[in-house]
């Protein structure tokens, strides 16, 4: 309490530090604070609401403010008028304040006579809840999706009442469609009436929005019971049975003692704690320690004890047995009355189903992409090692060459789409390039001996890891894309796909396309497919089979180093990133057929598939799917070892 | 004329008729008779313990290249599976290891607490020691017989050689042959350490298994005089090994392989079961891999899913080629010189070469020479270093040189004709 002089004190000050201009003390606004002053400055959250309610549905133009005003702090209570004002504190004791009902500044004075209304945490939150109805008809469109967005976060009973009311009065169609179905949400989690609420959740059956989801599922929560009879009732969602994922047999027991239907049982631990703590003469109930070291013997002991009133009496494992099968376990909807629980759980039960099978389809997108990657890093093995017959182990390196070319490109260049398409031509002639120097160099004094050709390549493959370690370090490089293949094509919450895996695909079409035309449709495919059918034919109809063997090497190799700058812009490269993919390429091919680029298509997809089906079912562990991705393939092969699509006839003996 | 030419000819005795089984033989019990004078368990202390373990370690990769050898040098099986079943066999024995030396200390530490323990409350212990690490507690089924010795010693065998009766069975069967059977064995070696990468294939994920070098019961057994068991144990090891394969490749069963190599067809056109004898090879040598490598890691220590990755049947395939297929002791040679070398080269002890301001270091630099002379043995010396002691025998391969003389790819040539 403050002394009469200092208040006198302040009186005089006032005076000198007149306010510019008077109050205006009969707005409407003002008399309505007035009205309620007394709640108001009594600040307490159970009387407050009455005061809020008046603000809120007065209709006042300058309701909203003051509500935000107050819930800022920034409203204060002249003691001497009895008026509320709306200050600004310009330093420790000078406050700048306002008319409520205008916004007019009156002037600076000093906070003595003046008292801060200091709204405590609850009713913040109910002048926010009130302020929600207000910024719900907030002319500014931004306003009230901002308003939707708080809602959409942290919803609260209040709100229901306050979006209904500002449904019609939405101008915006999309703002009004966003109100409704959050008028729904709201209606299924806060409404009282449980026709409403289920004809709400009737309203969404099919709907794939997470946040449907998250409203139906509190209420279908169940709470596990046990009985020794089945209750009748409508709340009851199922029974279990003991011993199962759902309900193991500790907890079913523990669930039994819990209710008071069953004694308690004893851990191990605990028996053996009871046992050592009862220790006397180097025995127990009268059983030498030394003979404790079996659990019957303990159970024995520890029964013994029992007897002699020791220990509390524990059940025993039969009486476990015969408590768990004498009772009944079931589930009780806690969650929502029992129509609202089984018309939530019908209509999660309709959105599993659509859910799953949009996880189908975004399944097929992955696997497509998977499946395209892996086309693009078997589409070069599939022209050297299906059409020429040369196994190149280093293939995965030139693989990993066209990354690292990548790489270097857009430490040159910095503007991420330039660098990509300068990439892709250069990473095509590097390997191009190291693709004929080692056919001129290894391969070509190496046809007719394939094992060796596969241990040489695999030496240089051995040799180039090493060496693009030695340059590039052993942490992986970043390989960036343009901006513009950022983000993914997002369908519903489910279905998605990044634009760069679509890059991936569109760009395995191509080198299809490319592949196809070049051996089909140009003179060289024409040399290449005569040279490998008949080297000598095409020799003495005057194709250089030399020349045509090192450009159809160089060709594959080429196309390798195009798949690196593809794979490099999807996974970090690494100096071992070809050899994470060699085995997979080779499978590929192989599975697919040898000679034949559809058979490699085909095989792409169905390697790609089937990781990705394994991965489904056992989501935690891709290296599961690989192992038996590989397993199934080993196997695969059993049955067709001459892959998917065959070659026939005279090709095949080619 | 027909008498004489039927006539069974006169055997000598199987030492004479291969004189290099008798030297290697007498070189391997000197060199193992010179190193345990020379080591500080036993003798004058010149060798240092961890290079017995080295020596120890090369005489089992030694043992597993002369299995590499006889599959592929002899019978032209190009296997990249074999360092999977060496690992195999590592595994193997190293459960039991880990288990037993395990065990022990928990009993120990059991035995303390005021009542004994119950056989769970020790089994629960061990497990918990053992798969603390990957976040489990139980023991997972093919544990069981880790507490067995004999059990688990006879899994050192029945493993790797179930596993490859299996899977040569269901490849030879479908005639999968050449490259396609070295890429196939290279993918299930892939498959066989993705598997164990995981933290839930049941041995310790990619921490694998260590502490292997202690042998239960022997804690008070220093490691110089164990590593010159080993060193003994894995000689005696590649000693029979190498009696084994010279015997096997000497008689009418190595012929039969070493034509299944040249042309399989016409060996089965001649009525033999080629299956059955390239499915004899690979499962034996399978077997042979896994107990080298039984061998091999409780001398090295630890072992992690990474030894079994595709990469080391590749190195294992490097040395035989450097060493020379198709003889037992290139392989022997190939193993011991490529993978001391590799010692040397990566443990930093071989001197930088200085290139004006260039400085190579072997450290970063011996893998790419170890691939590019790989490249060039097999280019320009298809017998490897074996190939020198044909030269100094004054033996010569055919002159291959000129145009064919027929339409096989194995008829005469001109030159070779001239000679």
């Amino acid at each position: 309490m403050k002394m009469p002089f200092l208040r006198l004190a302040a009186a005089v000050l006032c005076l000198l530090a007149a306010p510019a201009t008077a109050q205006n003390a009969d707005a409407p606004i003002q008399q309505l604070l007035q009205e309620h002053g007394e709640i108001i400055a009594k600040s307490s959250r159970r009387t407050i609401e009455p005061a809020i309610q008046a603000l809120a549905s007065s209709g006042l133009p300058a309701a909203q403010e003051v509500l935000e005003r107050w819930q800022a702090k920034e409203m204060w209570l002249n003691e001497e008028t009895g008026l509320f004002v709306f200050a600004e504190e310009i330093d420790r004791d000078t406050i700048r304040i306002f008319d409520p009902a205008d916004g007019t500044e009156i002037g600076l004075v000093p906070d003595e006579g003046y008292d801060q209304l200091k709204p405590n945490s609850g009713i913040r939150g109910l002048i926010g809840a009130a302020l929600v109805q207000f910024q719900l008809s907030d002319p500014d469109p931004v306003n009230r999706a901002t308003a939707l967005d708080a809602i959409e976060r942290d919803a609260e009973e209040s709100h229901l009442a306050a979006l209904r009311a500002a449904i019609d009065s939405e101008p915006d169609a999309a703002l009004k469609i966003r109100k409704q179905r959050l008028e729904r949400l709201l209606t299924i989690r806060f409404d009282t009436d449980d026709a409403a609420r289920i004809a709400a959740i009737e309203s969404f059956a099919g709907d794939l929005g997470v946040d449907v989801r998250a409203t139906l599922n509190p209420l279908v929560a169940t709470r596990i019971e046990a009985a020794t009879t089945l209750p009748e009732g409508d709340d009851i969602a199922g029974t279990l049975s003991p011993g199962t994922e759902a309900l193991p047999r500790d907890t079913a027991y523990a669930l039994l003692v819990d209710a008071g239907l069953a004694p308690p049982a004893i851990s191990r631990a605990d028996q053996r704690a009871a046992l050592v703590a009862n220790i006397a003469d180097g025995a127990v109930a009268g059983i030498q320690v030394a003979d404790l070291n079996t659990e019957a013997a303990r159970d024995l002991a520890y029964a013994e004890l029992a007897r002699a009133g020791v220990v509390a009496a524990v059940a025993l494992e039969t009486e476990i047995d015969d408590a768990l099968s004498g009772h009944v376990f079931y589930e009780r909807f806690t969650g929502a009355p029992p129509q609202v629980a089984l018309a939530a759980l019908a209509a999660l039960q309709d959105i599993e189903t659509r859910v799953a099978l949009n996880r189908t389809l975004d399944l097929t997108l992955d696997a497509l992409s998977l499946a395209s990657i892996y086309f693009l890093a078997a589409i070069g093995l599939a022209i050297t090692f299906g059409v020429m017959g040369v196994i190149n182990m280093a293939h995965g390196e030139f693989i990993m060459m066209g990354a690292y070319t990548g790489y270097v490109v857009q430490l040159i260049i910095p503007d991420y789409t330039v660098s990509i398409l300068v990439a892709l031509p250069l990473a095509f002639a590097v390997t191009f390039g190291a693709g004929v120097a080692m056919e001129r160099l290894v391969i070509r004094w190496l046809y007719h001996r394939p094992l060796e050709t596969l241990l040489a390549t695999f030496g240089i493959s051995i040799a180039l890891q090493q060496i693009a370690k030695n340059i590039f370090g052993t942490q992986a490089r970043p390989l960036t894309s343009p901006a513009w293949l950022d983000g993914s094509l997002v369908m519903n919450d489910i279905v998605s796909i990044s634009y760069i895996r679509i890059a991936i695909f569109v760009l395995a079409l191509v080198f299809l396309a490319l592949f196809l035309f070049v051996m089909n449709r140009t003179r060289l495919g024409l040399e290449v497919r005569a040279v490998t059918q008949n080297p000598r034919m095409a020799a003495s109809m005057g194709i250089n089979p030399d020349k045509i063997n090192m450009l159809t090497f160089g060709l594959g190799s080429g196309i390798a180093g195009i798949a690196g700058v593809a794979i490099g812009l999807y996974a970090k490269v690494t100096s071992e990133m070809g050899a994470d993919y060699i085995v997979q390429s080779f499978m590929t091919v192989v599975v697919g057929g040898v000679g034949n680029i559809w058979g490699t298509l085909v095989g792409a997809a169905l390697v790609g598939s089937l990781q990705k089906g394994i991965e489904w079912l056992n989501p935690s562990n891709t290296l599961a799917a690989q192992t038996y991705m590989i397993l199934f393939i080993i196997l695969f092969i059993q049955f067709r070892p001459r892959g998917i699509i065959a070659l026939k006839g005279r090709a095949a003996e080619a | 004329m027909a008498d004489t030419t039927l006539a069974t000819p006169v055997r000598r005795p199987f030492a004479l008729r291969y004189p290099s089984v008798m030297i290697f033989l007498a070189v391997l019990a000197l060199f193992t008779l010179g190193v345990t004078v020379l080591s500080e368990g036993f003798g004058i202390g010149v060798i240092s313990t961890s290079f017995v373990k080295t020596l120890g370690k090369t005489l089992c990769l030694c043992l597993v290249a002369l299995a590499m050898d006889l599959v592929w040098g002899y019978c032209g099986i190009l296997s990249l599976g074999h360092m999977a079943f060496f690992g195999i066999g590592g595994y193997a024995i190293g459960m039991w290891l880990m288990y037993a030396r395990t065990e022990m200390i928990v009993v120990e530490s059991l035995a303390a607490a005021d009542l004994p323990p119950t056989a769970q409350e020790i089994s629960d212990g061990i497990a918990t020691q053992i798969f603390g690490v990957v976040g489990a507690s139980e023991f997972p089924p093919i544990w069981a017989f880790a507490h067995s010795l004999p059990l688990q010693l006879a899994a050192v065998v029945l493993v790797p050689g179930l596993l490859a009766l299996v899977f040569g069975w269901l490849a030879f069967r479908s005639r999968v042959t050449g490259v396609y059977l070295s890429i196939l064995t290279q993918a299930m070696t892939l498959a066989l350490s993705l598997y164990l990468f995981q933290n839930d294939s049941g041995l310790r994920g990619n921490n694998g298994l260590s502490g292997l070098q202690n042998l239960p019961g022997l804690d008070d057994t220093p490691q110089a005089i164990v590593s010159v068991w080993f060193l003994w144990a894995s000689a005696f090891a590649l000693g029979a090994g190498y009696l084994l394969c010279a015997w096997l490749v000497s008689g009418k069963f190595g012929s039969v392989i070493r034509a299944i190599r040249d042309d399989e067809a016409r060996v089965r056109f001649l009525g033999y079961p080629v299956e059955g004898f390239k499915l004899v090879v690979f499962t034996l040598t399978a077997v042979i891999a896994g107990i080298a490598g039984a061998l091999y890691y409780p001398q090295a220590g630890i072992i992690n899913p990474a030894e079994i990755a595709p990469i080391a049947s590749i190195y294992l395939a490097v040395w035989v080629a450097i060493g020379g297929r198709g003889r037992l002791y290139g392989a022997v040679i190939g193993a011991a010189f490529v993978s001391l070398l590799s010692t040397w080269f990566t443990g930093g002890q071989a001197p930088d070469i200085v290139i004006g301001s260039l400085r190579i270091q072997w450290v970063d630099w011996w893998t790419v020479l170890l691939g590019l002379s790989f490249v060039a043995v097999t280019l320009f010396a298809p017998k490897g270093i074996g190939g020198l002691v044909d030269l100094l025998a004054d033996r010569r391969s055919p002159n291959r040189h000129g145009a064919a003389l027929g339409p096989e790819p194995g008829a005469l040539r001109e030159k070779e004709a001239d000679q």
